[in-house]
């Protein structure tokens, strides 16, 4: 039953917003599902395993071989989706009494069928199915499954299902393969915990809890230093004889987008960095970062307008020594010496920051304009690299955050819980139209930072003061004003304000100020302006 | 040679005419006589003179537009019975569509006309199968008239609910259903499941669950939803008008799973755009296997199609050796399973 099974547990995570659900769904399928299908289904979803065997044009032809054409074409035109088209239309040739093929016998089968029988073979199992089965079968030989269930997910899921912390199992994840049975094994009390040797394996980060300004009194300034907080991604570079591996902050291999990067990994050692776009030594707006994520592949002009480095400041493995037990302060004296020796390209230190007591660096702090940096990072010198959020050992203090009155223009429909509000807001500030006269021009977009209760109110007071509806778009009367707070701005040429705000949020409702007295766009470009032409970055 | 039907069944404004026999069928304006094959709100409208339906239409007419709205005069007509009207033979056989929905024969010298109305080949415990009938001129519907909707059985369709309220014991299931047919047809089927435990109902589906059980329907416990508090609505059934699972009145359910039973959630794209989390493909038409099957055993050399994807069904038919005719009616299709989801979904229509 099992391509069946996983059918269902693909249509339901297409449709379930709410990630909570999704980890239910999955725990569902590791505890119903047999191995080894249960483990193929994990990395068909993760996308570990990719069949390419099936080109989508096979699939064209073999229902174009059982439909008539125009049904075809009229069916294809309502459906918009070709694989969801032959899934629905595919007619069955004889009730078949074969049951329904394995997840096991379909990976198996199509690494071993030849080419020409290919067609035969998974019409075969498509007059087995039902339109859902069809569907999950069609998406899963051509490769193009993409519902949205990332790898750290489905760690979550697993963490959940079997009790093991879920650092546990990042450890190990990347040193095994599909179908995972040594990894269920452990899982389930089974086996031994699968050991990834020399495999290139993400170790789970050390991360920090934000630091109210209230709470820096506590602190002795001799026990800490502090970093700048660099507005990039944060990495884990892994390199070794087993490979070399980039890892996002949640351990998704992000190698494939840069391979700069990887090509200057040529030492054995595991560091902890901040991935950024370089020019110069001076660090670009997360903007041009933007353009190099996301990609499995990059281009030349990519490489040479957005060139990427690594700011490190931690190292976690030196050849085979685990560093992580050591004393920050220990650590940091071994990766200033490693850099000194190996001299990697595009990469540099992340500088530490000389200062004797709070009161100086607080102004140190907000001293600092560059759009590069987010505030600062505070961490103890005798901490160990600990696994996940240990409270007290490191602490993010950000800069304060910049704000604007805006006009509220747009409202648009949640989605799960919020799906009944209108609880995204476009905003927009004033400018002159040219004619003498003001207009309003949108420069962001925000869905978090209210209460409840504001939501509540924003939301009646939307309904009630709507001029036209677009789908699940209202544009609103333009009498609102919202104080919107975000931590940078940044140019853009894709914004028709010219303007991209950094995580923009709503930090109060001002009704008790006129739309007319809202900020104006060049308010906010002065904003721009100072932080990018400070070169503060110390 | 019998005079074709063109000549005595013509389209007009107002909707289908028997010109021998002076009645419209399921007309979209008043009109002096009309036979209406069931109680939706888009075949079923007020202000006419005489209506002429099933007694189960005939009181669901009268129980959503009101006594004085169903007709000057009603005159009921069971299932089987025969009638003339003028010289035209009539009589009323089940379409399996909701309850007391009903096909129209219409016999003239010599020719046989059977006007489907909308129907079903799906088994339905709420309402009685439709019974094929051989005739010369099959008028039929094509909501789902393309060959992509192939309705799944309702029966796992039901189960797909219950392993979702396994899954998520704590939050509520809420249905968006067509308040006249599904809503019950969903109940019952439920029941049949195994689901004994109370069903919560949004205000605009319960008076018509209380007629299906007035006329012999038995739906077991029924609960208000608007009065419950959401502490009890936790892994409970919800059933409300598709217009309201995503709106404000959903707001006081527990985490809802939002469902919708429609034979439009067959396809991802048209569920996706309506947020809905777990879709359920049931419905109270035809799909593109009966509809064909359908023709094919009523026999008929011509087939006219009132509503739906006309276009499909028409080339379909032509691949076949039947000849097909789109007759283009207008107002049908608005409510239950209609094309736009807003529309559809207006309890009150």
């Amino acid at each position: 039953m099992s391509v069946p099974a996983f059918a269902a547990l693909l249509e339901r995570l297409v449709f379930t917003p709410g990630r909570n659900a999704k980890v239910a769904l999955l725990r569902d399928w590791f505890a119903t599902q047999p191995d080894p299908d249960r483990g193929i289904g994990l990395a068909a979803l993760t996308e570990e395993l990719v069949f390419t065997t099936a080109k989508p044009a096979l699939v064209r032809e073999m229902v174009a071989a059982r439909t008539d054409p125009v049904l075809l074409a009229l069916s294809y035109d309502y459906v918009g989706d070709f694989a969801e088209t032959v899934a629905l239309i595919w007619p069955q040739r004889e009730r078949s009494n074969a049951p329904p093929p394995a997840l096991s016998e379909v990976a198996e089968s199509l690494e071993l069928t030849p080419k020409a029988e290919l067609p035969a073979l998974i019409a075969g199992w498509l007059d087995t199915l039902d339109a859902g089965g069809r569907l999950a079968l069609i998406k899963l030989v051509t490769g193009g499954l993409r519902v949205g269930a990332s790898a750290r997910l489905a760690r979550t899921a697993l963490a959940e299902w079997s009790g093991q912390p879920v650092e546990a199992i990042e450890e190990v994840w990347h040193g095994v393969a599909p179908p995972y049975l040594p990894l269920f094994a452990w899982l389930e009390g089974r086996g031994p915990k699968p050991d990834p040797r020399d495999a290139p394996v993400f170790r789970p980060l050390m991360l920090a809890h934000p630091l109210e300004d209230a709470d820096v009194a506590a602190l002795h300034p001799a026990e800490w230093r502090a970093e700048w907080k660099w507005d990039g991604i944060r990495v884990q570079l892994t390199a070794g004889p087993g490979g070399r591996r980039i890892w996002s902050r949640g351990g998704e291999d992000i190698s494939g987008a840069f391979p700069e990067i990887v090509q200057a990994m040529d030492f054995h050692a595991v560091l902890d960095g901040e991935l950024l776009v370089m020019r110069d030594g001076q660090v670009a707006p997360f903007a041009d970062l933007q353009q190099r994520l996301n990609r499995k592949q990059v281009g030349a002009k990519l490489l040479r307008d957005f060139p990427a480095g690594v700011r490190l400041y931690d190292i976690l493995f030196e050849g085979q020594e685990d560093l992580r037990p050591l004393p920050l302060d220990e650590r940091r004296r071994r990766l200033e010496a490693w850099v000194a020796r190996l001299r990697p390209a595009r990469m540099d230190l992340s500088p530490q920051i000389a200062f004797a007591s709070f009161a100086q660096l607080g102004e140190i702090r907000a001293g600092a304009r560059a759009a590069s940096i987010e505030g600062l990072m505070l961490k103890r010198g005798d901490s160990p690299y600990l696994a996940g959020r240990v409270k007290g050992l490191w602490w993010k203090w950000k800069r304060d955050p910049l704000s604007i009155d805006a006009v509220l223009m747009y409202a648009q429909r949640g989605h799960g819980k919020r799906s009944s509000f209108y609880s995204d807001y476009t905003f927009g500030l004033w400018r002159p139209d040219g004619q003498g006269g003001e207009e309003l021009v949108p420069v962001g977009k925000a869905y978090s930072g209210y209460t409840d209760e504001e939501l509540a109110w924003l939301d009646r007071w939307i309904r009630n003061h709507t001029l036209g509806r677009f789908g699940p778009v209202r544009e609103v009367e333009k009498t609102l004003v919202l104080e919107v707070i975000f931590d940078a701005a940044q140019r853009s040429s894709r914004h028709k304000s010219g303007v991209a705000l950094r995580f923009p949020r709503i930090a109060r409702i001002r009704t008790d100020k006129p739309a007319t007295e809202a900020d104006r766009l060049e308010t906010l470009m002065a904003l721009v302006e100072r932080r990018t032409t400070d070169a503060a970055a110390g | 040679m019998p005079p074709h039907p063109e000549t005595w069944l013509r389209v007009t404004p107002e909707g289908l005419f028997c010109i021998p026999g002076g009645f419209h069928i399921d007309p979209i304006r008043p009109v002096a006589r009309a036979v209406i094959t069931h109680g939706h709100a888009d075949h079923a409208r007020p202000g006419h003179g005489a209506v002429l339906a099933t007694p189960e239409t005939l009181a669901i007419m009268r129980a959503r537009l009101g006594a004085d709205r169903a007709g000057g005069s009603q005159q009921p007509l069971g299932y089987g019975e025969t009638l003339s009207m003028g010289d035209v033979r009539l009589r009323l056989r089940p379409a399996g569509h909701v309850l007391g929905s009903a096909q129209i024969c219409l016999e003239w010298q010599a020719a046989r006309v059977v006007v489907s109305g909308d129907y079903k080949r799906q088994r339905d415990p709420t309402c009685a199968a439709f019974e094929p009938e051989s005739c010369d001129v099959f008028v039929t519907e094509a909501t789902f008239g393309l060959p992509v909707f192939r309705h799944p059985p309702p029966e796992g369709e039901v189960a797909k609910l219950l392993h979702s309220l396994a899954l998520f014991p704590e939050r509520t299931h809420v249905v968006g259903c067509y308040a006249l047919g599904k809503c019950q047809r969903l109940i019952r089927l439920l029941r049949e499941a195994g689901w004994d435990g109370p069903i919560h109902l949004h205000g605009a589906l319960a008076p018509l669950c209380r007629l299906y059980e007035d006329l012999g329907v038995p739906l077991g416990p029924l609960r208000p939803a608007t009065v419950a508090a959401r502490a009890d609505l936790r892994g409970a059934i919800v059933l409300a008008p598709p217009s309201a699972v995503q709106d404000r009145w959903a707001r006081r359910l527990a985490d809802p799973v939002v469902a919708v039973a429609s034979g439009w959630m067959r396809v991802r794209q048209r569920a996706k755009s309506r947020g809905v989390e777990l879709p359920l493909v049931i419905s109270d038409h035809a799909d593109w296997d009966a509809l064909l099957a359908t023709i094919e055993e009523v026999g008929a050399p011509e087939v006219w199609v009132t509503h739906g994807r006309d276009d499909a069904l028409v080339h379909a038919l032509g691949l076949r050796g039947i000849r097909g005719r789109a007759l283009h009616l207008v107002g049908l299709g608005e409510e239950d399973e209609g094309p736009e989801p807003e529309a559809a979904g207006d309890p009150a229509a």
